[in-house]
């Protein structure tokens, strides 16, 4: 084993620890600084991994403003600051599922990959990421930033009570659907 | 370095995201329960976009990015959705949502079509004779000339 597996090694299983804690704690808060530090293992592993740009974009998306939103809903919703019973539903099959899935998973790429050895290219700056989304993933990079849109949209309407509710005063307008009515004034 | 490492950790976090959305009764914990799963495909996005030899250099990394970028709509979308069953039950427990059932707060659709139509058209008709050429409306405005 080199220095870059055992750098693997060990990110992966504070990144594995952490993750089981985010989905076994009873504390709603620890379980999103949990997250934080699992989602920064994985952006030390994709460094590591010699993937630079990825990992600088995971740092400010996912702990900057993913687990921010997270928490965010977690204080909105009046969660209890302390532990709280009712989080968890019975676990039998859940456990079975997710463990069934995770270990065939892991056995499947045990099995592909085995003991092999992969030299690791050179580090990947972002040069070379911005010349393939702006060369040859650019469609997908322009549908991407549609969708984007369209979910921003769509949050605005979701989160806004006076469009869409309220049939008595918008049915005049529109259908009376919940659905209908948010999609028609959006546009 | 040896690929297995990360795709194991990938599928162990794939498999502690599906467990957690199975066990979790709280919508906030589902969704990141959510965001593990997202990210164990991410790491195994960038592992194999430097483990496999692929047409386009770094595809694996660029979906990865496209990965998260989709996770940040998803994330604001469920939130969205988290906070207005929030609003409506007071409660983010997801196996209490009544799927089959209306909601309480939306009322039964009321026919209100012909009660426009009779508001609109009397004064579009009594507007017609008396505005004369100022008036819009194309169906007053022969009686007015004449």
């Amino acid at each position: 084993m080199t220095g870059v597996d055992v750098l693997l090694v060990a990110l992966g299983a504070v990144a594995v620890g952490s993750a089981v804690l985010v989905v076994a704690t009873k504390h709603l808060v620890r379980a999103g600084l949990y997250l934080v530090v699992c989602l920064g293992a994985l952006a030390g592993m994709y460094l590591v991994l010699s993937a630079e740009l990825v990992a600088w974009v995971q740092v400010l998306i996912y702990v900057g403003a993913v687990v921010v939103l997270l928490l965010f809903a977690v204080m909105l919703t009046r969660a209890p600051i302390g532990a709280s019973d009712d989080l968890d539903r019975p676990g039998w099959p859940a456990a079975l599922i997710g463990g069934g899935v995770g270990l065939g998973l892991a056995a499947l790429l045990v099995d592909a990959y085995r003991w092999t050895k992969v030299e690791l290219p050179e580090a990947g700056t972002a040069e070379r990421i911005g010349e393939q989304v702006f060369g040859s993933w650019v469609l997908p990079f322009e549908v991407l930033s549609v969708l984007l849109l369209s979910a921003l949209v769509g949050a605005i309407v979701l989160s806004r009570p006076d469009i869409g509710r309220s049939p008595g005063r918008q049915s005049a307008v529109d259908g009376v659907d919940s659905d209908g009515a948010g999609r028609g004034r959006s546009r | 370095m040896r690929p297995v490492i990360p795709y194991v950790t990938a599928a162990l976090l794939f498999g502690l995201g599906v467990y957690g959305v199975l066990r979790r009764r709280n919508a906030v914990l589902v969704l990141m329960a959510v965001e593990l799963m997202l990210n164990a495909v991410n790491l195994i996005l960038v592992t194999a976009d430097t483990t496999a030899k692929a047409l386009l250099p770094h595809g694996g990394q660029v979906f990865a990015l496209f990965v998260i970028v989709l996770a940040a709509a998803e994330i604001g979308v469920g939130l969205a959705i988290v906070l207005q069953l929030y609003r409506m039950r007071a409660s983010v427990a997801v196996d209490e949502v009544p799927l089959a059932e209306r909601p309480a707060d939306e009322p039964v659709p009321v026919a209100v079509g012909p009660a426009g139509v009779t508001t609109d058209g009397p004064s579009g008709v009594a507007d017609g004779p008396a505005g004369g050429g100022a008036n819009p409306p194309e169906t007053g405005r022969p009686e007015g000339d004449r």
